[in-house]
């Protein structure tokens, strides 16, 4: 069966990852996954403000996620919705176990994820870029996050969806994976679906997220010290 | 008796990203910037492995300033407090001079403290203490402190000042010689010169700070100096 842009089910959309695209920023990447780009810059550890946000024991993970008005095809109002509050929480929630926020009490790490064009799969994207940018930043880590989303179309498991794709779909899972230590820090759905697919669906993100970690490697790689 | 294997996985300088594994053996021991899970020894930054008898770790390429007791930094005064000063030190840790930590004995009653360092004068400073991680006593009883009222202030990436030191201090000392100006170098990215060619060591050390990976970097600039001066 092929998809509707050529695909097999189990393929990604071209992948481009490119490391240090902000010069301003402590560390950034870009993710284009398809027609879906995400930019993400890292400033930090720093100096927390207000004060009663600071932890004692460990940084303070602090992730901006937004879509810039002209990203989709009907203009976003700029500022944070009801859709952009949940998605900064759990892109928080799918990088916290991957960093060593231990080591900097007290101060805060930010996090700005941008999304310049969208087309399904934006929080998977942020999340891919923020890892490599986070990585590029020097902050101490377990491993890099890798997410992708799956679904389920008719009988097929399709792997990471396009916009086209996702307003047919049974159900929309979008997964972030830890591929050093094999946990899965992020995992949501809407839709409706069995047990069984769920397993068979996990599978599958889990695989597109190795290719998704060999790139980001690759893009680090290509940052720091060349070919 | 079980034959202990060690299988080293990344060779020595060669470049990590975090989570990369090192080395799997219990035989080594995990350094700077590196954790061991396992049996095995992973790197926590992105940077080049280093590995030195049994210790394995990892030179960062990226990052902030974390500071260490006896560094020297170079910061500006922020603020006046009670018993002293605050100082922005280019790190997330917040820096304190207290008055015990300067030279001249101050009675805030008789004495106005901004007179001796007033808010906005750059210092360069030890670090005395540290409370925790992020806590920082600053202390200028140290022969280097001082306080600069002339030159220029450069800001490079903290992980690039050990390149700019060079092998016991080579390439700073180079710089000095051939450039006949003085630097003082702070650990924390800060960087202070003063001289008749300014503008060149400004571009030399942007140079270093950009090609720090570079070998035979002392030499290239030894050659791009000798230039410059004729």
């Amino acid at each position: 069966m092929k998809r509707i842009d050529g695909r097999k089910p189990d393929e990604l959309r071209p992948l481009v990852i490119k490391a240090g695209v902000i010069n301003q920023a402590d560390g950034s990447a870009m993710v284009k996954l398809g027609n879906t780009t995400a930019v993400a810059a890292v400033y930090g550890p720093r100096l927390l403000h207000p004060k009663h946000l600071q932890e004692p024991d460990r940084a303070y993970l602090r992730t901006v996620y937004s879509m810039v008005p002209f990203s989709t095809y009907e203009r976003v109002k700029p500022g944070p919705s009801r859709r952009s509050i949940e998605i900064c929480k759990v892109t928080r929630h799918a990088l916290e176990p991957a960093i060593f926020l231990e080591e900097f009490p007290k101060t805060v790490i930010d996090v700005f994820i941008d999304i310049i064009e969208a087309d399904a799969g934006t929080r998977t994207a942020g999340i891919n870029a923020a890892s490599v940018a986070l990585a590029d930043a020097g902050i101490p880590m377990k491993g890099l996050v890798s997410a992708v989303a799956v679904g389920k179309i008719n009988d097929t498991y399709i792997l990471d969806l396009n916009g086209k794709e996702e307003e047919e779909t049974f159900c929309d899972m979008p997964v972030a994976y830890i591929n050093r230590t094999k946990e899965v820090s992020l995992l949501q759905m809407d839709g409706k679906i069995d047990k069984k697919d769920i397993k068979e669906l996990l599978k599958l993100a889990l695989k597109g997220c190795e290719i998704i970690y060999e790139e980001q490697k690759k893009a680090l790689k290509n940052r720091w010290i060349g070919d | 008796m079980m034959v202990v294997m060690s299988e080293l996985k990344k060779k020595n300088r060669e470049f990590v990203i975090p989570g990369d594994e090192i080395i799997r053996s219990m035989d080594y021991i995990p350094g700077k910037n590196c954790f061991r899970e396992g049996e095995s020894i992973y790197a926590k930054r992105l940077g080049l492995v280093e590995i030195t008898g049994r210790v394995v770790s990892v030179i960062p390429l990226s990052g902030v300033y974390i500071p260490r007791v006896g560094d020297m930094v170079i910061g500006r005064i922020e603020e006046l407090q009670v018993n002293g000063w605050l100082v922005d030190i280019n790190s997330p840790c917040i820096a304190y001079l207290p008055f015990s930590g300067v030279r001249e004995y101050i009675d805030p009653v008789k004495v106005d403290p901004l007179k001796i360092y007033n808010v906005g004068d750059m210092i360069y400073a030890k670090v005395a203490s540290m409370v925790g991680k992020v806590s920082v006593t600053l202390s200028m009883l140290d022969p280097r402190a001082r306080k600069f009222k002339t030159g220029r202030i450069l800001k490079i990436s903290p992980v690039k000042i050990p390149r700019l030191i060079g092998k016991r201090g080579s390439m700073i000392n180079l710089l000095k010689e051939k450039a006949r100006c003085k630097i003082s170098v702070g650990q924390n990215g800060l960087v202070w010169a003063e001289g008749e060619k300014i503008d060149v060591i400004v571009k030399v050390i942007k140079l270093i700070e950009k090609e720090s990976h570079v070998e035979g970097l002392t030499d290239m600039i030894a050659e791009l100096l000798e230039k410059e001066g004729s």
